[in-house]
């Protein structure tokens, strides 16, 4: 087993290529966070009365919250006084189409290999692009519109949907939900918002893309998704960030609403900075997202790959109301070198006839710790509820940690729930079976490790699919070989 | 092709090494079948072991040439993109991957060791489809993940089909036949035979010369601790059945005297 570990060690240590930082000239808001920070934020985006008192009662709350220390994971205290809660790159006019968008931001997208070209629409894909705090770019918006899809970003939303935000807003995350949530309600700068009409199919993938670019910047993004009566959409998130000694806090909220017979997946690709090998930086991501079924026969699917991150707090959820409503949660998620994880979900099922399935595949390499977190709360009313949750973890050499606290809390006698987990090493057997077919230690470990990811990455659309599967291959690195 | 010189090799153990290959001679050219008979614990299988750089085994005197080339001291890999190739007595399972990905993935790492490109897909399909009909594999099988939920019979043929895809020079069953019934038996020698020719040689591991019949050796060897005590033709193979490995310890004897 010598020899095992000593490839373990090797291909846990790579590059991160999405390091890079684009000089932008940027409006930053002053560091600290108090009501004159709060108020400058939401004058900077002209927003309505309503919402400043939103985020003000969401400030109040906050203040009287503790930071929680329940996770599986450890870090320094923040200091919230020493971020900047607002910074956005410099614009000299309104843009009217893509051509005009500063091509400084532009390049940094293509770096990224985030084409905002009309190439996209061959793709299907429409992304909005939101760049530390504001949403720079949404493409496609005149394409979908003419199906009456809203999908812009939370600052133009809040201007011309008041409406929509007044209602949804808060309505699945309220402001006194936890205390990231409560901060990112008083701070949140940008985002995006989605809204499809009843009985509409989106044509094609909607995608945003955050990335944190500006120093000492706390991104604290908001997204909102509602499916209005029989409508289906699928949406892609994927993040990346510079490398910097210091770390970043990322706090955002993702609220989706199914109403009655409606559809949302939500897919992530998560790859903000991990830190180095040693651990020093990175992100610490610590994000609320959680949707509701509020409509009978809705269904909420959540896939996510976290590969990113020096320590990741999060734990999508679905609130099943409506009857024989759906919610189903999908994970990879890996820890290499220092990083931290402690991810899972709540099923919350209220309505008859509700199912909820979560299939977790925890990877752990280097010095890392993993944790899966679920809770399963089956209520009184909800008759005939089903839970199938399966929650494996990799091992990769023997300095790293997984951990499962699987939670059930479960009120209804007529309730199935069924709960399978496994821990496996990548062998020594399995390791010298693909050496002995010419395959070298790191295809070996990449084929392994996205044969054992499989089962979610399915769940993804086609090309994130493939993406998904290189980052995994190149998070793994150095960690064998 | 292959020079086997004085090999001595320990296995590690909790209690230290165990000495279990005591001093073995062999050579075998372009175009031979050998096979290596001898009873349980007389270290077939460590010298399959040896031969393709597995870990948990310590080479203490003697060398081995393959093509002229250093064997012990490359990886694994190396090894296995020189042209040697195990077909495992207890194949691995791994979930998720598809037979069609990993043998991909290992020959284009091959490929890429002699500074080839890889192979366009439609070639690889060609390839894949080809050399299914040759071992008669159903072609069902390439889309499902390695060895997962495969019978003893179905890991031993996707052996031989593997050992089909990537053509290499020298291949060394490793008891290929046990846990085989007769109708797979004959269908992997089929294969086998078929693979066969002037340019490469195979090393046939097996405890019984039933496997024998259908793959015809041009040379049988009898391993006794960790030595080849007896080497001949395929008729040492029948003699062997008839009289069992009793008869080689009473030969040892007779010639120890």
């Amino acid at each position: 087993m010598v020899k095992e570990d000593d490839i373990l060690e090797k291909v846990t240590s790579s590059d991160y290529k999405y390091g890079f930082y684009t000089d932008l000239e940027m409006d930053k808001a002053p560091k600290g966070l108090n009501k004159e920070i709060i108020e400058l934020i939401s004058s900077k985006k002209n927003e309505p009365e309503f919402l400043l008192e939103w985020r003000l009662k969401a400030y109040n709350i906050w203040l009287k919250m503790t930071e929680p220390n329940w996770p599986n994971v450890k870090y320094p205290p923040i200091d919230y006084n020493d971020i900047i809660y607002y910074a956005a790159p410099k614009t000299k006019k309104k843009l009217g189409s893509l051509d005009e968008l500063d091509p400084a931001i532009k390049n940094t997208y293509d770096k990224l290999g985030i084409p905002l070209e009309e190439q996209l629409i061959l793709a299907g894909v429409a992304v909005d692009a939101v760049l530390d705090s504001v949403s720079v770019a949404t493409t496609y918006k005149e394409k979908l519109a003419e199906l009456g899809i809203i999908f812009c970003s939370m600052s133009e939303a809040i201007v011309n949907h008041p409406q929509l935000i007044k209602k949804y807003l808060g309505a699945v995350v309220p402001q006194s939900d936890n205390y990231f949530a409560a901060l990112n309600s008083a701070v949140f700068t940008d985002g995006s918002f989605v809204y499809i009409p009843k009985n509409v199919r989106c044509p094609m993938e909607l995608s945003t893309y955050f990335r944190i670019n500006a120093e000492n910047t706390g991104q604290f993004e908001r997204t909102l998704i509602i499916a209005d009566e029989g409508s289906y959409v699928s949406y892609l998130e994927g993040c990346t960030a510079p490398m910097r000694d210091e770390n970043q806090l990322h706090a955002a909220v993702v609220e989706l609403i199914a109403l009655k017979n409606a559809e949302i997946k939500y897919s992530t690709v998560q790859n903000w900075y991990p830190g180095d090998a040693e651990g020093k930086g990175g992100i610490y991501n610590f994000v609320t997202k959680r949707g509701i079924c509020s409509g009978d026969n809705s269904k909420i699917s959540w896939t996510q790959v976290e590969t990113g991150s020096s320590i990741t707090w999060k734990y999508p959820s679905v609130i099943l109301k409506g009857d024989n409503s759906i919610g189903e949660f999908y994970s990879v998620a890996l820890t290499n070198n220092f990083q931290q994880a402690d991810t899972g979900t709540k099923m919350m099922h209220l309505g008859k006839n509700t199912k909820s399935r979560i299939v977790s595949k925890g990877i752990s390499a280097g010095k890392s710790n993993n944790s899966y977190r679920g809770l399963v709360q089956v209520s009184k009313r909800a008759d005939n509820a089903r839970n199938f949750s399966q929650c494996d973890s990799l091992l990769m050499g023997d300095k790293c940690g997984a951990h499962t606290f699987p939670y059930f809390e479960i009120k209804n006698k007529s309730a199935i729930v069924e709960h399978e987990a496994t821990t496996s090493k990548i062998g020594e057997d399995i390791m010298f079976y693909c050496n002995q077919r010419g395959i070298s230690e790191e295809d070996a470990v990449a084929l392994i490790v996205n044969g054992y990811a499989k089962e979610v990455l399915n769940q993804l659309p086609m090309e994130f699919a493939v993406e998904a599967q290189k980052l995994l291959a190149i998070s793994l690195e150095g960690s064998v070989g | 092709m292959l020079e086997i010189k004085n090999l001595k090799a320990k296995v590690e153990t909790d209690e230290g090494g165990k000495e279990i290959l005591k001093g073995l001679n062999l050579q075998i050219k372009a175009g031979e079948v050998h096979a290596i008979m001898g009873p349980n614990g007389s270290g077939k299988s460590t010298l399959a072991s040896v031969l393709t750089g597995r870990e948990g085994y310590e080479v203490e005197e003697g060398e081995v040439l393959f093509e002229g080339k250093n064997l012990l001291e490359l990886a694994p890999e190396e090894r296995a993109r020189e042209g040697i190739f195990l077909a495992f007595q207890y194949p691995v399972e791994i979930p998720g991957v598809s037979n069609t990905n990993f043998l991909k993935t290992a020959v284009n790492d091959i490929r890429k060791s002699k500074g080839e490109d890889p192979m366009s897909s439609v070639d690889f399909l060609k390839m894949i489809k080809e050399k299914a009909k040759l071992v008669d594999i159903d072609p069902q099988m390439l889309g499902r993940y390695v060895n997962v939920g495969f019978s003893g019979g179905e890991k031993k043929r996707n052996e031989i089909f593997q050992l089909a895809m990537l053509n290499p020079k020298l291949s060394i069953l490793d008891e290929t036949d046990s846990g085989l019934d007769i109708d797979a038996l004959k269908i992997v020698a089929d294969g086998v035979n078929k693979i066969r020719s002037k340019d490469n040689a195979f090393i046939v591991i097996t405890h019984y010369q039933r496997l024998l019949n259908y793959i015809v050796p041009d040379f049988v060897h009898v391993m006794y601790e960790g030595k080849i005590v007896k080497s001949g033709d395929k008729s040492l193979a029948l003699h062997l059945e008839e009289y069992g490995y009793d008869w080689v310890a009473e030969h040892l004897e007779e010639i120890a005297k």
